[in-house]
């Protein structure tokens, strides 16, 4: 019962496939589909986490961080990009989001 | 030894669970509490591998600012949740689908890669530096703050223009709402604002 390398990326693997499916599966509730990547790129922190153990090199865990900084950026600006959208239109459906379409 | 596989299975079951939940439960507020319990879960196991400052950073960040946001836009916005459900059995087979393949594809991937024989089939203990042992908070930081100075500062940039983004994205002048302007008052002048008027003695002035 030796809990190795494969252990973590297969319970990444899984993390990053329940995103994906995520996002499949809410194709109209963009708060769900933003919650799914944030699921995903969590997915990518372990592995880059595990590598770095598990390689004896600090440098995933540098990584990590960074992934962690652009996803709390990318939910800051998702999120506030929604709320105005939502004071604009009343609905936050994305077929309806195609106010650029020329 | 298992103890800590007892504690990996119970973090990763339990990360897998709040995942599926997080993407089929049936009210978004769920969904969010969800996603910080596989956040906490995901710091669990952080802590069994040996990255402590991670973990932490993984709750104090994502469970007390990220998942706190998303709670608070859920709740903010006024939506019919049902509705936007609507395609939900619709979007299930293929998701399915695109899910399974994807998953395949991953074990088939880290199943069929060979690991070199001079990695350690289990977690090393902490790297040591002239026999004091270094805390992994202070080995990320040596790293951070020498080599990768420069990624770090982007990163901080990162994050400033991302909160100055949102808060111009979110900032609205209402225009029935009496607010009150600081260049209005410095910019006042005596001989604007007061004015001196003579009273004849025994006639009130008006």
């Amino acid at each position: 019962m030796l809990i190795g390398l494969a252990h973590y990326l297969t319970v990444a693997a899984i993390l990053f496939t329940l995103g994906v499916f995520g996002i499949f599966l809410n194709r109209k509730n963009v708060i769900i589909m933003l919650m799914s990547i944030e699921l995903m790129l969590l997915a990518v922190s372990i592995n880059f986490v595990a590598f770095s153990v598990f390689l004896n090199n600090l440098i995933g865990q540098a990584f990590a961080m960074f992934v962690l900084t652009v996803a709390a950026a990318e939910a800051a600006i998702g999120l506030a990009i929604l709320v105005v959208y939502f004071r604009n239109r009343g609905t936050i459906r994305v077929e309806d989001i195609n106010m650029m379409k020329g | 030894m298992i103890v800590q596989a007892i504690l990996f299975y119970i973090f990763a079951a339990t990360a897998v669970a709040s995942g599926v939940l997080v993407v089929s439960a049936r009210n978004p507020v769920h969904s969010v509490l969800f996603l910080i319990l596989a956040f906490f879960n995901a710091a669990g196991l952080f802590i069994l591998i040996g990255a402590e400052f991670l973990a932490m950073i993984l709750v104090i960040v994502y469970v007390g600012a990220v998942a706190v946001l998303f709670l608070f836009v859920v709740m903010m916005l006024d939506i019919d949740f049902l509705q936007l459900r609507s395609g939900f059995v619709q979007y299930l087979p293929i998701g399915t689908l695109v899910g399974l393949i994807l998953l395949a594809e991953l074990i088939l991937v880290i199943g069929g890669w060979a690991v070199s024989p001079s990695v350690p089939t289990q977690a090393p203990a902490l790297a040591a530096a002239g026999g004091v042992p270094l805390s992994n908070t202070r080995a990320l930081g040596d790293i951070l703050y020498t080599r990768y100075l420069f990624a770090f500062q982007v990163a901080g940039l990162i994050l400033l223009v991302a909160m100055v983004g949102a808060i111009v994205l979110t900032l609205r002048h209402r225009a029935d709402v009496r607010r009150q302007s600081i260049s209005a008052q410095l910019a006042r002048r005596r001989a604007e604002t007061v004015e001196v008027v003579k009273v004849p003695l025994g006639a009130g002035s008006d």
